[in-house]
């Protein structure tokens, strides 16, 4: 069982207030990642739960036990860090047995484990070499190895794929991802790059200056994110957000106006809104779709179009100068300056109101 | 440590790619050695007359008092010298001095610099304090000792036994060589202190993070990383301490005088008495050589032992 429970947890540096008071639950087999901007308080929350900062206040729990003020060692945690922390002078083996001398474990033990864990991480035959002599992903392999050899209840990432190069970094998330399910471990999990957060999560943790904005599992959080922060954060490209105004509102329905004179029906529920009140429209890209002018929603100027291969990301003007991006077909041709009409699929919008909350959308009526 | 194995790298394909070009790079590197020469040249004047003058000098009747008799005399000079009262008595106060003043300025050294390394306040003042007997030329760092503080009566030690009402000691005629050793000891222990601090400084902190969560105590913390991270750093202090010890002269001449009897005389300042007070320019060059021989052993064994297998383990 490995169960981590987060009450009330803030941590200071001086005046700076760095965790605002953090309340999560991490349940056994989870794979959880923390995801945010930078400086917004998910490694400090990684290094507070793996004890390598003092907590200014609050609780954690790992199953019925507080480990809040235990010593790092004594805390059943295993952690890899971003630049592996290898230790130079000593050889692959050493490192991963290190931590089981340290705690005098016997030789057959510490030969066994040492071997089991080079077996799933195909460390085999580097283990006599010195960490220099490996490459970025073997020097990952056997970070990932000194933590496996402890049997730790749990498994803290602080951007563990950050210093490898692209092609190696998907090849490492999936090892990563087979690894937690061959271990069945609890895995916390620490990036700023929402593709691992989405790829890899069972629950994907946002934060932003400090605080959680959401929690949820990855497709919870990209079809109904709690606020405007969570959807413009997931999503490549970023959804686009136009303002507008309440034309009417209850709670069957929204109908609001754009900037640019376009009304638009809903399928949200607007109890709370009032008449002329601004709310914010987030679409995302794959939402809004290329149509006749004639027969659109509005229309727009191309400004920029970035063709990928398999789609084209479009960057179109609307008549009120805000930027869309629309995505379209790989094979989608268009000029510079051309004029072209835009239909939004509605029951995909997301609103926000005016304190960048999103107000809950309609059930949809079953086709 | 990283990024220097990147750039030899880079140097070195930079350097392979070089003669590709053919003809003209062959025309560059003859350039360059022609341009070289001068250099190389005086360089080369400048250790071979002195050398091949002193084998000269070893292998004739020399003597300053005697002049006009040069004749050859064969290795009677070293047989003299190796034969001479002063002759042990100056290889171990040598090694001693050495041997002492390196595992001082080592052992304190990273002592010293892993405290300086904690934050406290008044940090970078107590850095320029501990760096500062560096810069002190070798002659008024003797004579500071000398007067000021081992003064048998007005010293600042003998002031201090002298409160808490014990025999002041005069330092230089009843610890000669142990008084010489605390003054070189000084004067070195600041270079030791500068390359370990900054060594320190340069110490992975992910490393140490990394440590305390597999249960690394303070202990195995410096045991573990802290000393094999400073096994270069080490190495350094050891070798370069050790090319200019063996050359100690100034203290000693300042002080002691290489007295009382042979009981502070190094091989330098042996040479420098066979030379220049009995004025036996002979005895002295044959000194010189088997001093230099010496100090190719030292250096050898350093080179290939000490900075080998330290090196190694990085």
């Amino acid at each position: 069982m490995a169960d981590l429970t987060i009450k009330n947890l803030k941590k200071s540096f001086g005046d700076l207030e760095i965790l605002k008071g953090i309340n999560l639950n991490i349940k056994d087999h989870e794979f959880v990642v923390f995801v945010g901007p930078s400086g917004c308080g998910k490694s400090t929350l990684l290094r507070s739960i793996a004890g390598l900062e003092e907590v200014t206040s609050g609780h954690i729990y790992l199953d019925d036990r507080e480990i809040t003020e235990l010593a790092p060692a004594k805390r059943d945690l295993a952690m890899v860090f971003q630049s592996y922390a290898l230790y130079p002078h000593m050889s692959v083996r050493k490192n991963m047995s290190f931590a089981l001398e340290l705690a005098k474990e016997s030789k057959e033990t510490i030969n066994s484990k040492v071997a089991e864990a080079a077996r799933i991480l195909e460390l085999e035959p580097l283990l006599d070499r010195k960490p220099k002599e490996l490459s970025g992903g073997q020097r990952q392999r056997v970070a990932i190895g000194r933590s496996i050899v402890r049997q730790p209840k749990v498994f803290l990432f602080d951007e563990p794929l950050s210093n490898l190069d692209a092609a190696l970094r998907v090849q490492m998330r999936l090892e990563l991802a087979r690894l937690h399910h061959d271990l069945k471990a609890t895995m916390i999990y620490v990036t700023h790059d929402q593709v691992e957060a989405m790829t890899l999560a069972n629950k994907v943790v946002v934060l932003n200056q400090g605080q959680i904005e959401q929690v949820g599992s990855p497709m919870e959080l990209y079809h109904s994110p709690a606020n405007r922060f969570v959807a413009g954060f997931l999503g490549m490209p970023k959804m686009s957000f136009l303002p507008a105004t309440v034309v009417s509102s209850d709670h069957q329905g929204t109908r609001i106006q754009l900037a640019d004179g376009a009304t638009l029906a809903l399928p949200v529920n607007g109890a709370t809104l009032h008449k002329n009140s601004q709310v914010t429209l987030g679409v995302r890209p794959e939402n809004i779709h290329v149509s006749d002018p004639s027969e659109s929603d509005f229309t727009g100027r191309l400004d920029i179009a970035e063709n990928l291969g398999s789609d084209t990301y479009c960057y179109v003007k609307t008549s009120s100068n805000e930027t869309l991006t629309v995505r379209t077909p790989g094979n989608f041709t268009c000029n510079f300056g051309q004029q072209i009409g835009l239909s939004l699929e509605l029951d995909q919008c997301h609103l926000f109101d005016d304190q960048d909350q999103a107000l809950p959308r309609l059930e949809r009526i079953a086709a | 440590m990283e990024t220097k194995t990147l750039d030899a790298g880079a140097i070195r394909t930079s350097k392979d790619a070089a003669p590709t070009t053919g003809g003209v790079s062959k025309q560059k590197a003859r350039m360059s050695r022609l341009m070289v020469s001068p250099s190389v040249l005086l360089l080369l004047l400048w250790m071979v007359v002195p050398l091949s003058m002193t084998i000269y000098f070893s292998l004739i009747r020399y003597n300053l008092l005697y002049p006009g008799e040069n004749e050859f005399v064969g290795l009677e000079n070293f047989h003299f010298f190796v034969t001479d009262l002063g002759f042990m008595a100056g290889m171990t106060n040598t090694l001693l001095l050495v041997g002492s003043v390196l595992l001082i300025t080592v052992v304190f050294g990273v002592l010293i610099s892993l405290l300086v390394n904690l934050a406290f306040w008044g940090q970078g003042i107590v850095r320029v304090l501990l760096i500062s007997p560096f810069f002190i030329m070798p002659t008024v760092n003797a004579l500071v000792w000398k007067n000021l503080l081992l003064h048998p009566v007005s010293g600042v030690f003998a002031a201090i036994w002298q409160f808490f009402g014990a025999q002041p000691i005069d330092w230089f005629s009843e610890f000669p060589l142990f008084s010489i050793i605390m003054i070189v000891s000084w004067q070195w222990l600041p270079f030791a202190i500068l390359l370990l601090m900054t060594a320190l400084q340069s110490l992975d902190q992910e490393q140490q993070e990394a440590a305390r969560l597999d249960g690394a105590g303070p202990w195995a913390l410096f045991w573990h990383l802290t000393l094999p991270h400073l096994a270069r750093p080490i190495a350094v202090v050891v070798m370069i301490e050790t090319i200019f010890l063996l050359s100690l002269f100034a203290e000693i001449f300042t002080t002691t005088g290489g007295g009382p009897g042979y009981e502070t005389t190094n091989l330098a300042y042996l040479i420098y008495s066979q030379a220049l007070l009995q004025f036996d320019v002979g005895l002295a060059s044959a000194g010189g050589l088997i001093a230099v021989i010496l100090a190719n052993i030292a250096a050898f064994f350093l080179v290939r032992v000490v900075g080998k297998s330290l090196t190694e383990k990085q």
